[in-house]
């Protein structure tokens, strides 16, 4: 996994609540078998006028000049800025896919869907939830040219005028996230204590192990 | 000292280590795997040389990209043939029951599961897809994960977690004719929001939760993950251990007898402390119908259309003018007034055979209406299907001039041939009313089978319980 640190980037204000992980990567791109590919469409009913299919050649499509990935201040950021129960709805990892893909690092939000919140942490994605009154400010102060220092070592987010604010992050995947650990070969690494867990419970409920 | 709750014992019957921060690794008995979540994590065991750590604690089943008909003639789109054939394949080689399009046990996963027996109380159950919450109303504890997690649990067996706060959500009394587990849900999450389950199990009980059958049951759980709550949970009592006995992946004979003994015990002890409890009042929810483009967007059918100009909170008021106007509707419009395009009855949350015989009952001996471009009726899985036959209920369907199709997921998410056209407005029986979720520019309308089934036969949303 891609390890993360410490990035200085502008910064992209999505202003919507609820934004679900279909408006994010829509089904027909689920369809594909690889990990990558799927950055020209993240959030693609919003950002395009036409219907986007995969495979599709993305540079000609008819942009909506409203939403926020195609004016062009806020483009190629590595921050997203987003409200409240970011990534709701499906386990698709191909939404945290299409965000890492187009080159986000960091989502800062007042709260996030658990199973997107965990995803993240899978893909070198940085997932920081502050107060909403915090978010709300962010979102009052970003602007053309409103960039963002956000330092995973230190948990701190700087501002361009000067101000810090401290975020939480569970040790053991900051820890994982700073160093770009591979969490299979971290969990292998107990192999005998899941072994032991397996003889146990097998005395217990037997029926767990029937091998058809 | 205080009881523990149903998913304190599940959690700690799971786990394999605990680390000071908090984390833990956890056991996981069952994992479920479909076309669509999996690819990706077959192809990174082969990157790495890895082995399935217990094979045959997988089943897989392809149901995303499935046509519902001329099955005949296989799959036309072809990415969507390539990702089936990509789960056969990865299934053969690293030696993976799957059941394939042909084979009658073939469903949605959520559906087959169950029904074969391979989701038992007490198991933790994974699947890439955030409905794996469906199987807790079995009293497993079980949720979606991504697909590096898939690869995780295919390598491991094991996933690293931390633990979820527990939730008590308390139906009493008991609901009116004509309500079912859906308008139960559905009002659950009216009232907590999309969001209000987020970080907790989420254990439903109550006098009309136990009053439902199996069916019912993982339509509550089902969509748990609409409020948030990656994981819903059901006690398990004689209604859970009926539906169980005699099927194909359950214990047989006498094991099956000592693990219902272990079963019963699966229940949140009477001084057991939760986190947060919501009590509903049973007999206080009525059909529900959603007007907008998240579930918590949702009211009684003898309600109206919200104005967001009543609306104090800014981001909210947006919400709901967006909505509006994605969906075409005008604040103030009774939502029996709304006309519907197509319907359709399916999905994980609502294509069991109880849910095609309560749509069966509305319909038998009328006529869908003309200004219905399409009625679906979409069975959960082959057995589903074979059941239904065998009491006649496509007959009633096709009679009334409902299609009757082949099972998967269908118009659920459209990732097959079956959706809907850009405004297009459905009557759906399915858990999610996102834009785009039917179809680019669909709209969508969560409802019961037997308010789905009414829709098709009036032409538009109609109280159940008038009829």
């Amino acid at each position: 996994m891609r390890a993360f640190q410490k990035i200085t980037s502008r910064v992209i204000p999505v202003d919507r609540s609820n934004v679900d992980t279909d408006a994010i990567i829509p089904k027909q791109f689920l369809k594909s078998i690889k990990r990558s590919g799927f950055g020209p469409f993240l959030f693609d009913e919003w950002r395009y006028l036409d219907r986007g299919e995969p495979d599709m050649d993305c540079s000609g499509r008819p942009l909506n000049p409203e939403f926020v990935l195609n004016v062009p201040c806020y483009a190629g950021g590595e921050i997203l800025l987003a409200r409240e129960n970011f990534g709701c709805g499906s386990s698709r990892e191909h939404a945290p896919w299409a965000i890492a893909d187009y080159g986000i690092r960091v989502i800062i939000a007042p709260s996030f869907a658990d199973i997107f919140y965990n995803n993240c942490f899978k893909n070198g994605l940085l997932p920081i939830v502050l107060d909403a009154t915090i978010v709300d400010r962010l979102f009052a102060e970003c602007g053309p040219g409103y960039a963002l220092t956000v330092d995973l070592k230190e948990q701190v987010i700087q501002t361009r005028y000067g101000e810090s604010i401290h975020f939480d992050i569970d040790p053991s995947r900051k820890h994982r996230l700073l160093n770009g650990l591979d969490d299979i070969a971290l969990t292998l690494q107990r192999a005998d204590e899941i072994r032991a867990y397996e003889a146990r419970r097998a005395q217990q409920a037997p029926w767990l192990f029937a091998t058809h | 000292m205080t009881g523990k709750t149903l998913y304190d014992k599940l959690w700690e019957d799971h786990l394999v280590a605990q680390d000071p921060d908090g984390s833990a690794l956890i056991y996981i008995d069952r994992q479920l795997v479909h076309e669509v979540t999996s690819p990706q994590a077959f192809e990174g065991l082969r990157l790495s040389g890895r082995k399935p750590w217990r094979t045959a604690a997988n089943l897989a089943v392809a149901d995303h990209n499935i046509p519902t008909k001329d099955r005949d003639q296989g799959i036309a789109d072809p990415i969507s043939r390539l990702q089936v054939q990509t789960l056969e394949d990865n299934c053969k080689e690293f030696g993976i029951t799957e059941f394939s399009m042909s084979d009658p046990r073939q469903g949605i996963v959520h559906v087959m599961g169950p029904e074969q027996g391979a989701t038992l109380p007490g198991m933790t159950i994974v699947c890439g897809d955030s409905h794996t919450s469906t199987h807790g109303a079995f009293g497993a504890l079980a949720f979606g994960i991504g697909t590096s997690e898939v690869e995780h649990v295919l390598a491991t067996q094991c996933l690293v977690q931390r633990k979820a706060r527990n939730m008590l959500i308390r139906v009493d009394g008991k609901v009116g004719p004509g309500i079912t587990a859906k308008d139960i849900v559905l009002a659950i999450i009216g009232k907590i929001g999309t969001a209000g389950g987020t970080g907790y199990a989420v254990e439903f009980a109550g006098d009309a939760i136990a009053a439902l059958s199996m069916e019912g049951r993982m339509t509550v759980c089902n969509m748990a993950i609409e409020a948030g709550a990656r994981s819903g949970l059901i006690a398990v009592d004689e209604t859970t251990i009926d539906y169980l006995r005699g099927r194909p992946y359950a214990p047989k004979d006498e094991l099956f007898e000592t693990a219902a003994e272990t079963w019963r015990r699966l229940r949140s002890d009477v001084d057991a402390a939760f986190d947060a409890v919501i009590t509903v009042d049973a007999a206080s929810i009525r059909p529900q119908v959603t007007w907008g483009t998240s579930p918590e967007m949702v009211c009684p059918v003898d309600g109206k259309v919200p104005d967001p100009t009543q609306e104090s909170d800014p981001v909210k008021r947006e919400s709901i003018q967006r909505a509006l106007s994605y969906m075409g509707l005008e604040p103030g419009t009774p939502l029996t007034a709304v006309n519907v395009d197509k319907v359709f009855i399916g999905s994980c949350t609502n294509a069991r055979i109880e849910d095609l015989r309560a749509a069966a009952e509305v319909v038998k001996g009328k006529s869908v209406a003309g200004s219905i471009k399409l009625a679906l009726v979409v069975p959960g899985s082959g057995l589903v299907k074979q059941q239904a036959e065998e009491e006649g209920l496509d007959q009633v369907f096709t009679e009334a001039g409902f299609e009757w199709r082949d099972p998967g997921c269908s118009m659920c998410l459209a990732m097959n041939a079956d959706r809907l056209e850009p405004g297009e407005r459905c009557a759906s029986t399915s858990n999610r009313n996102f834009e785009g979720r039917q179809g680019y520019g669909s709209r969508t309308h969560l409802v019961s089978p037997a308010m789905a089934a009414a829709a098709a036969i009036y032409g538009h949303f109609v109280d159940i319980r008038s009829i």
